[in-house]
């Protein structure tokens, strides 16, 4: 695979979130606006990343049967990172995320592209790996994030463009529900044309 | 590289390694970023005193005081703010239990003649939509420059005067309780 292709499948074709329906905890429990689906997204990325690069360059060092500890050590400290520096930084956003910044931990895709992917492959495929997988991600939730915005509150990351409530449904919880069904009927009409 | 051998020693080993070298890392990281967490902190705290008292030249947060609520309860906050050494008005942190999802946090301003100047909502987790309407000036406003002893504060469903939130009663009324054990408290001991 070349590595353009192995960049870009994270958008498309292998989406953790339209796709394969990874990571759906915070996908749908924080992207009430574009800008709280953006930072998570984001802040997943940069555990993806760092997670996918460490693992690949320890993947010969760790025996085979600790190796699940070993990475799932490896993403619970960049996970404390990422919390703190936020917390530090941008406390306002920080506040809005909460307890999904902890729960990276446990999200399947940084653990799911660690085992399946970055335990494999180089150093640099992992790299792009982890790039890839997390900017689709981050996508992924800004585009949802954005949709329950306009549509619930009528403002797009924290702009008002029109003066009212919008539908209450898509800011709270099943909206997400029904906003992530119709974004994943779109993008698999997309994929198949 | 061939790939290490499960063998209880190297197990054991390179757990060991993999954990202090991440321990070591959240120590460095946390080291690092404990004064910029305390300073957000602060700040946050500062704004909520700059939004409901008049101004000030003192440091409310260096002078704070506690006053017990009793019945086990935690005790409540006050900030005075000073003005060439006259309190000008008091920041109330005032909290109750009751909103939709829990915590509420409030920071209530109080003037010296009892009088409640302005509401900062500090925390909460109500409804998103339906209770943060409470964090909106249609609602807060209600009371702004009130005389507590003028009106009764609660929610007009329970006799009150105060016009809840339409589908967010139970937060409106956490809102009203808070204030009114804001007031109360104040009464107490907070008048200083």
């Amino acid at each position: 695979m070349s590595q353009w292709k192995n960049f870009t499948k994270g958008f498309l074709k292998e989406n953790p979130v339209f796709v394969l329906l990874l990571g759906l905890c915070p996908t749908l429990g924080v992207t009430s606006t574009a800008i709280n689906g953006m930072a998570m997204g984001l802040a997943t990325l940069f555990v993806l990343l760092m997670s996918n690069i460490v693992v690949s360059l320890i993947k010969n060092l760790i025996p085979e049967k600790v190796r699940i500890p070993s990475f799932i050590v490896v993403i619970a400290t960049f996970v404390t990172v990422v919390d703190l520096v936020m917390a530090g930084y941008a406390p306002a956003v920080h506040e809005q995320l909460g307890l999904f910044i902890p729960l990276i931990v446990v999200n399947c895709i940084v653990l799911g592209r660690a085992e399946a992917f970055a335990s494999r492959k180089s150093f640099m495929s992992s790299m792009i790996d982890g790039l890839g997988m997390g900017l689709g991600f981050t996508f992924a939730l800004t585009l949802l994030g954005s949709v329950r915005e306009i549509l619930g509150s009528l403002s797009i990351f924290g702009f008002k463009f029109m003066e009212g409530d919008g539908i209450l449904v898509f800011i709270l919880p099943p909206g997400a529900f029904i906003a992530l069904g119709y974004l994943i009927a779109i993008m698999n009409k997309f994929k198949k044309a | 590289m061939a790939k290490k051998e499960s063998t209880f020693i190297n197990m054991v080993a390179t757990l060991f390694i993999v954990t202090l070298v991440a321990s070591t890392a959240l120590a460095y990281v946390y080291e690092l970023t404990k004064e910029p967490i305390e300073a957000a902190k602060l700040a946050k705290k500062l704004e909520a005193i700059d939004a409901v008292v008049p101004d000030y030249d003192n440091q409310p947060v260096d002078e704070m005081f506690k006053v017990a609520v009793g019945d086990g309860q935690d005790s409540i906050e006050f900030y005075p703010a000073k003005k060439e050494g006259k309190v000008v008005g008091t920041a109330v942190r005032s909290y109750t239990n009751t909103g939709y999802n829990g915590l509420v946090v409030l920071m209530v301003g109080v003037l010296p003649d009892g009088t409640i100047k302005d509401i900062e909502v500090v925390q909460h987790k109500e409804t998103p939509g339906l209770g943060t309407k409470m964090e909106s000036p249609k609602f807060k406003d209600q009371f702004k420059n009130m005389d507590p002893s003028q009106v009764t504060i609660k929610v007009k469903k329970d006799g009150g005067d105060i016009d809840a939130i339409t589908a967010a009663t139970i937060s409106s009324r956490a809102f009203s309780a808070a204030t009114q054990l804001a007031i109360d408290t104040y009464k107490k001991g907070g008048n200083k």
